[in-house]
């Protein structure tokens, strides 16, 4: 892996290139990652995968623990088919046999797509720190709750054989007393240290940095993990409690010690106005879980890509948590929309289908509503990640930010008047 | 009548032809997926073509509940609404009622049945089984008929033969769009020589665009079902299309094409995907065993499909029945299957023994139809 950065806008914000092993294309930074369940995205099959906008698609986040979590006891409950199926698992292939297939590369068949492994996912493995203990992390998972051991986690990522990897941390809540966020601060840096202690060789290892709402304890774990010899740096422990509000001062504190030359990859974050605040504090990548938490609900991204210059003035009301950043597809305003989700995309979703057609999809509760959402949705927000890039070249970041946020204020204030 | 057969070759009394629709030029023997409400579930309709698929099977029955055919006629039919650019199929609706509705009930003027909406009953004419399906837009309609099952013995059989013969009259006057769809007219009889060929004479002298084989696959013996076949096969004309209903089995998909028909359709191959079955040359393959956990070989590895290019058992075994991919990669596997199947790539062994045989296939139909379920 290669990392330098290009450009930089009003102080932290940069550009960065990325260069990962398998792309054959480098990627640039702020970038967004595709998460994905087992290695694959959720509901976009390998072959609809190069219908996305390339090179940027073509990094992927996986977690280790999905591909090799053994069945430990059921839960069944009763949701929908997409639910129901996180309950019940049954074996996944050894770490053995997947490092006989030779890795995640040969395992998935995307040779020329890059893997980040970070163990937490924010969808089906949620860090649990009641679990954690001084012998490993235990994750909440759809097989139950798992502890793994820092010895456990290198043998998976020797086998899966990533581009790149976060070090196993002990991620808390915002609201754990201090002497336990203290305690995630000194576990995290010697689970760090045996992660590269027994590191294999390739695959660019990525220190975690976690701290919590403390900013001295954010400080602490980043210069411990600066010191050591890592290609990159992964924050952990947002988007668990803490207000938008203390983010930017607990970012900056982080990203002020961080080294200009590796980049900073975060989970937890996705919200269109998070990802700005942290693009604005200088990190270069981001998981896509807000991608799939729009499109289990129906949702499809809306707003306009033409750099905010214009108010679009044809948005839809709907009754179902639209708010002109997006429209949900199971409102019946759809019903008998033959327009494509938004006019002028390219992507595969909207070139072929109606918002009609993928109400009904919905309606009668047809797998595809999902597939063609997920391609719109992911689509949108790599574009999204583009404007971003070039307003940091442009170094017009900061106006960039305002007069998003402001547009969707000022929209949300008509909506009301309205 | 909105389209052309040409029969392409022969052996003996197999055939292949090319079907020329109003959406499509397709190739017999073919099979139909059945895309329900208007979706293969899983698959976009650009994987379908890739697949090779020609013709999708719609529910009318399902169509018509949500998002109903006045709907779809309003956006433009179901081509447009699904962009589908190839052949769709529909059927009459009828015979979705009686095996999901426990209260239906046929009497002379149609199938009633009880709303599964608000509860009251409801009444499927032929002539309105035809009007929603003209709505839809199909390149083929079906025509309503009184279908039993095949088990059923006794005048009940005889009484449903007739009424299929009157209804299709109806459904003949009812149609408002021969020229753009294509009314196929539906073989009943059970299992009885007599009413079939009574059944089949009275249809021809309709002179319709097509005709499908009505009534089987619904628990008869194999014994039975194939010689229904060959006799409904032998009373219909060269040359029009022959549809074996509800037939989707690979072998019983060779046995038919041996016998002379053209096309099938079945729920079969993307249900099965669903509870984690692939199709494979030497039957099924369940992805969900353990032993699949560490497989490292592909689902099929003389397959030529994207997923056995692509994926190991073992990957698909963690996958199967628990997320939504592992339905869409078995699915895309499966489907791809079926439409190599009937283009010739029958398992040689299949070939000569049909060969030696003749017309005598039952030999072949026996033992090997434990494999299939
Ligand atoms: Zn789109
Ligand atoms: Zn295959």
């Amino acid at each position: 892996m290669k990392f330098a950065v290009r450009a930089c806008s009003n102080g932290r914000s940069r550009v960065g290139v990325l260069q990962v092993g398998s792309c054959p294309n480098p990627i640039e930074t702020p970038s967004l990652l595709l998460s994905t369940r087992k290695g694959l995205p959720v509901f976009i099959s390998p072959d609809l995968l190069p219908s996305l906008p390339s090179p940027d698609s073509h990094l992927l986040q996986m977690s280790p623990l999905h591909l090799v979590l053994r069945k430990k006891y059921y839960m069944l409950q009763q949701f929908s088919w997409v639910l129901v199926s996180y309950f019940l698992c049954l074996e996944g292939p050894s770490s053995k046999t997947i490092s006989i297939v030779g890795g995640l590369h040969q395992l998935l068949g995307l040779h020329e797509y890059g893997f980040a492994a970070v163990p937490r996912d924010s969808v089906f493995c949620l860090p649990e720190c009641g679990g954690t203990n001084k012998i490993g992390a235990s994750f909440e998972t759809p097989c139950g709750r798992r502890l793994i051991k820092p010895i456990e986690y290198m043998e998976m990522i020797s086998s899966m054989k990533p581009n790149l990897w976060a070090t196993l941390a002990d991620e808390v809540p915002s609201w754990v007393p201090e002497k336990r966020n203290k305690t995630s601060v000194d576990r995290t840096l010697r689970w760090l240290d045996e992660c590269i202690a027994l590191s294999p060789a390739g695959g660019a290892v990525f220190g975690s940095i976690v701290g919590g709402s403390n900013i001295v304890e954010r400080q602490r774990s980043a210069q411990q993990v600066v010191s050591r010899n890592v290609s990159g740096y992964w924050i952990g422990g947002f988007g668990l409690g803490e207000s938008m509000d203390e983010r930017p001062a607990l970012l900056n504190a982080v990203t002020d010690i961080l080294p200009e030359e590796k980049p900073r990859l975060i989970c937890g974050l996705g919200l269109p106005e998070e990802v700005l605040q942290a693009v604005a504090a200088g990190i270069d990548l981001f998981d896509s879980v807000y991608i799939y938490h729009l499109t289990l609900g129906g949702f499809a991204l809306t707003f306009p890509l033409d750099r905010i210059e214009r108010h679009s003035s044809n948005f839809q009301l709907s009754d179902i948590g639209s708010d002109y950043t997006k429209i949900n597809l199971r409102a019946t305003v759809f019903r008998k929309d033959t327009s494509p989700i938004v006019d002028n995309c390219s992507c595969y979703t909207c070139q072929n289908h109606t918002k009609a057609y993928i109400n009904h999809l919905l309606n009668v509760h047809e797998m595809l509503a999902q597939i063609l959402l997920e391609i719109h949705n992911t689509h949108h927000y790599l574009n999204f990640f583009r404007l971003i890039r070039e307003a940091i070249k442009e170094g017009k970041f900061e106006q960039f930010r305002q007069k998003f946020i402001e547009t969707r204020r000022h929209l949300a204030v008509a909506a009301v008047c309205a | 009548m909105a389209l052309r057969f040409e029969v392409l070759g022969r052996f003996n009394r197999a055939r292949a032809a090319q079907l020329t629709l109003p959406h499509f030029v397709s190739q017999t023997p073919l099979f139909m997926p059945v895309g329900t409400q208007g979706t293969i579930k899983g698959l976009t309709t650009n994987q379908l073509e890739e697949i090779g698929c020609q013709i999708i099977l719609g529910n009318t029955y399902h169509l018509e509940l949500r998002p109903t055919s006045e709907l779809i006629d309003e956006l433009g039919g179901l081509h447009k609404f699904m962009n589908w650019p190839r052949a769709l199929l529909t059927d009459s609706g009828g015979f979705q009622m009686v095996s999901l509705l426990h209260l239906a009930d046929i009497t002379e003027k149609g199938v009633t049945f009880q709303s599964p909406v608000d509860g009251k009953p409801m009444l499927l004419t032929p002539e309105e089984s035809i009007q929603i399906q003209n709505r839809i837009g199909a390149d083929i309609i079906m025509a309503l008929d009184d279908v039993v099952r095949t088990t059923i013995t006794g005048p009940r059989i005889e009484e449903a033969m007739y009424r299929t013969l009157r209804w299709i009259d109806r459904c003949i006057a009812a149609h408002k769009r021969p020229n753009e769809q294509n009314l196929f007219g539906i073989v009943q009889g059970g299992l009885d020589p007599v009413l079939r060929d009574i059944c089949a004479r009275g249809l021809v002298d309709r002179n319709l665009p097509g005709y499908a084989i009505g009534g089987l696959a619904g628990g008869e013996d194999k014994d039975s079902f194939w010689r229904v076949v060959a006799q409904c096969t032998a009373a219909l004309p060269e040359d029009k299309p022959r549809y074996v209903m509800g037939v989707g089995y690979p072998l019983d998909i060779v046995v038919c094409s041996a016998l002379g028909a053209d096309m099938y359709d079945c729920v079969y191959p993307t249900r099965t995907a669903r509870f984690g079955t692939a199709l494979v040359p030497e039957g099924v393959l369940k992805l969900k065993h353990k032993a699949m956990a560490d497989d490292a070989r592909p689902i099929d590895p003389a397959c030529t499909c994207m997923v056995c290019k692509n994926y190991s058992r073992a990957y698909i075994h963690c996958l199967v029945t628990k997320d939504a991919m592992g339905s869409q990669l078995l699915s895309y596997h499966n489907l791809f299957y079926m439409m190599k199947f009937p283009k010739g790539d029958v398992p040689e062994w299949v070939c000569n023994a049909m060969e030696v045989a003749g017309i005598d296939i039952s030999s072949c139909c026996a033992p090997f139809s434990s494999t299939q379920d």
